[in-house]
């Protein structure tokens, strides 16, 4: 994929190439990665009163994307870099795929952990290659396999092998740099995957393309993912599970992210959560996870007078004009139909609709646009499937909020 | 004899003066760059120890180099030792304070970086942080050796090798046969040497920084 391309993600219809399900990992990608388990990890400083993190106890499944999400200060990097033991906890337990991370010696403990951070940290005098490289060096690959690997990776992240290999850092532009950093992070094949705000120091366009080159990434891979942000949106958005963390790192609520804006555990979570929680929320479901409404439906060539009999016996409001092939091409009213002579120019020509696979967010908008507040759903190759209104909106939002009640409470730990 | 002349007829005793002269320099700065380099090391990541190790060596430079050579005779004889041992501490100050700088230059989140992804402390400073810190470090090598340049002449009171010979031994016997002459050439030779030697530093620039960093 070329780093040019547009992506259609603006910050709605995201999660394309992400397994339906969200609740099983596996479904339809491989996974590669191990669970990671914190038990009452703590860190204390010396000389400091209060922890920088208080007994945190999490298990990341494998092949998950956890969000660590938390004020500024809140211990969320520290936490992370327990994980690898860039900093050394203080008490607890961290596993590894069953491994404790204690056991082995970092370094090596390392190698086997992709790490990525904001400021991409790339070695300036090294070129691309010899970046992405290193760790496939340190752990003693044969410098063809490490060649072909670094190609592998470049691919992986949408930049040119032959372009870029040799280039140096410097002659990047910030987003170049970050993909770099994620082919450096995964060029081992490390089936855990931590990065630190990865993608806080670029510009709000590059970063929605990263964040989708990232669920594609992940798609493909399956890696365990540990991601620090601050950011509710993104954690929203690539988070298999969001822990939104409080002062000392502790676990204010750890759950989906759907269950988060349903029902967020506290004040100070839906504070974080911030305005716009149900949109965010029409954000993660698909039009085809609702019940389509039904409007009465007739062909081009069938007489107006007909059709009009038929919306005002329905007594419905409108009614939706097919083409041959099925495809909606004009809304009508039952008042709009009286005295016209054919249904090829009756009502007004629908222009846009939402497929299937379309957000909610995206069908709301839709709804707010249209006349009627509908929202015409047609399927891939343009054919009629339903209409989705107001009222499926609403319903929705309020069976989430149903099903995450009380959820949230037993679900999250301390 | 006119200097040309005096040139001309001694040319061989200035070419062995200005080889051991250039010698001396060079062998010094190298010794003085691994130690110098080495105490950067020890040193960069803690304030204290940076600022101790800088006010040292700037302390030995402010010691006359006359002076230092007199007091290290007694201790150290005649001839080379001295003259090394001097040559050395002097050359240390730009090389310490350079190595302490071009490695706490090295941006953090390189090195935060570089330990993330599982290179060893070792790897780090030898891999990452002391390559990019070289431009630095050589900087601070060719202050040296200009400086010493000009040092290593005084080395011959202390019966070291080098042009410093000519010039003691011409301005010993001033209004003696070609004594004016032999200070000049000594004199000329030194500043040439060092012009020679800084072109030299110019070229191992291009051929070591690191294509990324240049």
């Amino acid at each position: 994929m070329s780093q040019n391309e547009v992506h259609s993600g603006t910050g709605v219809g995201r999660r394309e190439g992400r397994p339906d399900d969200r609740d099983v990992a596996s479904g339809g990608s491989a996974v590669s990665g191990v669970e990671i388990r914190l038990e009452e990890v703590s860190k204390r400083y010396p000389g400091q009163a209060l922890p920088a993190v208080e007994s945190v106890t999490m298990t990341i499944p494998a092949g998950n994307t956890v969000a660590l999400v938390g004020p500024s200060g809140c211990g969320k990097t520290t936490t992370m870099k327990m994980i690898n033991r860039l900093i050394e906890p203080s008490s607890g337990r961290i596993t590894i795929g069953g491994e404790d991370a204690h056991s082995l010696h970092p370094d090596q403990l390392r190698r086997r952990i992709g790490y990525a951070i904001q400021q991409v940290g790339l070695f300036p005098h090294m070129t691309v290659g010899e970046n992405v490289g290193v760790v496939p060096g340190l752990i003693g690959w044969r410098s063809g396999r490490v060649a072909d690997r670094v190609d592998e990776m470049l691919d992986l992240v949408g930049l040119d092998p032959a372009e870029y290999r040799d280039r140096f850092p410097r002659q990047l532009s910030g987003g170049q740099q970050q993909r770099v950093g994620v082919a450096r992070a995964l060029a081992a094949d490390p089936p855990v995957l931590l990065m630190d705000e990865p993608f806080g120091a670029v510009d709000p366009i590059t970063r929605g393309n990263l964040q989708d080159e990232l669920l594609r990434l992940q798609a493909e891979l399956g890696k365990t993912i540990v991601f620090v942000t601050h950011d509710f949106d993104e954690a929203v958005k690539l988070g298999d599970r969001i822990a939104v963390l409080g002062p000392r790192s502790t676990i204010l609520q750890y759950d989906t992210p759907e269950a988060i804006l349903a029902n967020p555990a506290d004040d100070t979570v839906a504070g974080f959560v911030g305005a716009g929680a149900k949109l965010k929320q029409l954000a993660l479901l698909r039009v085809r996870d609702v019940e389509l409404g039904e409007v009465p439906t007739a062909r081009v060539d069938e007489a107006p007078e007909d059709f009009r009999r038929r919306l005002t016996d329905g007594r419905s409001q409108f009614g939706l004009v097919l083409d041959a092939r099925r495809r909606p091409v004009r809304l009508v009213s039952a008042v709009e139909l009286r005295g016209v002579t054919s249904l090829r120019n009756a009502g007004r020509p629908v222009v846009d609709t939402v497929s299937p696979a379309s957000t909610l967010h995206d069908a709301l908008e839709a709804i707010l646009t249209d006349d009627e507040g509908v929202a015409v759903v047609a399927k891939s190759r343009g054919e009629y499937a339903g209409v989705v209104g107001i009222d499926t909106v609403m319903a929705t939002i309020r069976a989430l909020r149903a099903e995450h009640e009380g959820s949230a409470d037993e679900e999250t730990p301390s | 004899m006119s200097f040309w002349e005096y040139v001309g007829s001694r040319w061989e005793q200035l070419l062995v003066d200005s080889y051991l002269h250039t010698s001396a320099v060079v062998q010094t700065t190298l010794v003085a760059t691994v130690i110098g380099v080495l105490v950067g090391v020890a040193v960069y990541r803690s304030p204290i120890g940076s600022t101790v190790a800088t006010a040292l060596t700037s302390a030995i430079l402010t010691i006359p180099s006359f002076a230092l050579l007199g007091l290290l005779i007694p201790v150290l004889g005649l001839g080379v030792r001295p003259t090394v041992t001097a040559l050395v501490l002097y050359a240390l100050l730009p090389i310490v304070r350079n190595t302490i700088v071009g490695l706490s230059t090295v941006d953090p989140s390189v090195r935060d970086a570089a330990r993330g992804i599982g290179m060893s402390r070792l790897g780090v400073l030898t891999r990452v942080e002391l390559r990019l810190a070289w431009p630095a470090v050589l900087a601070g090598m060719r202050v040296s050796t200009q400086m010493l340049m000009g040092i290593a002449a005084i080395a011959a009171y202390a019966k070291g090798p080098g042009l410093g010979n000519l010039i003691f031994s011409g301005l010993q016997r001033v209004g003696g046969a070609n004594a004016i002459n032999a200070a000049v050439a000594g004199t000329l030779g030194v500043v040439l040497l060092a012009l020679l030697l800084d072109a030299a530093y110019v070229l191992l620039g291009r051929l070591t920084m690191p294509r990324g960093i240049r």
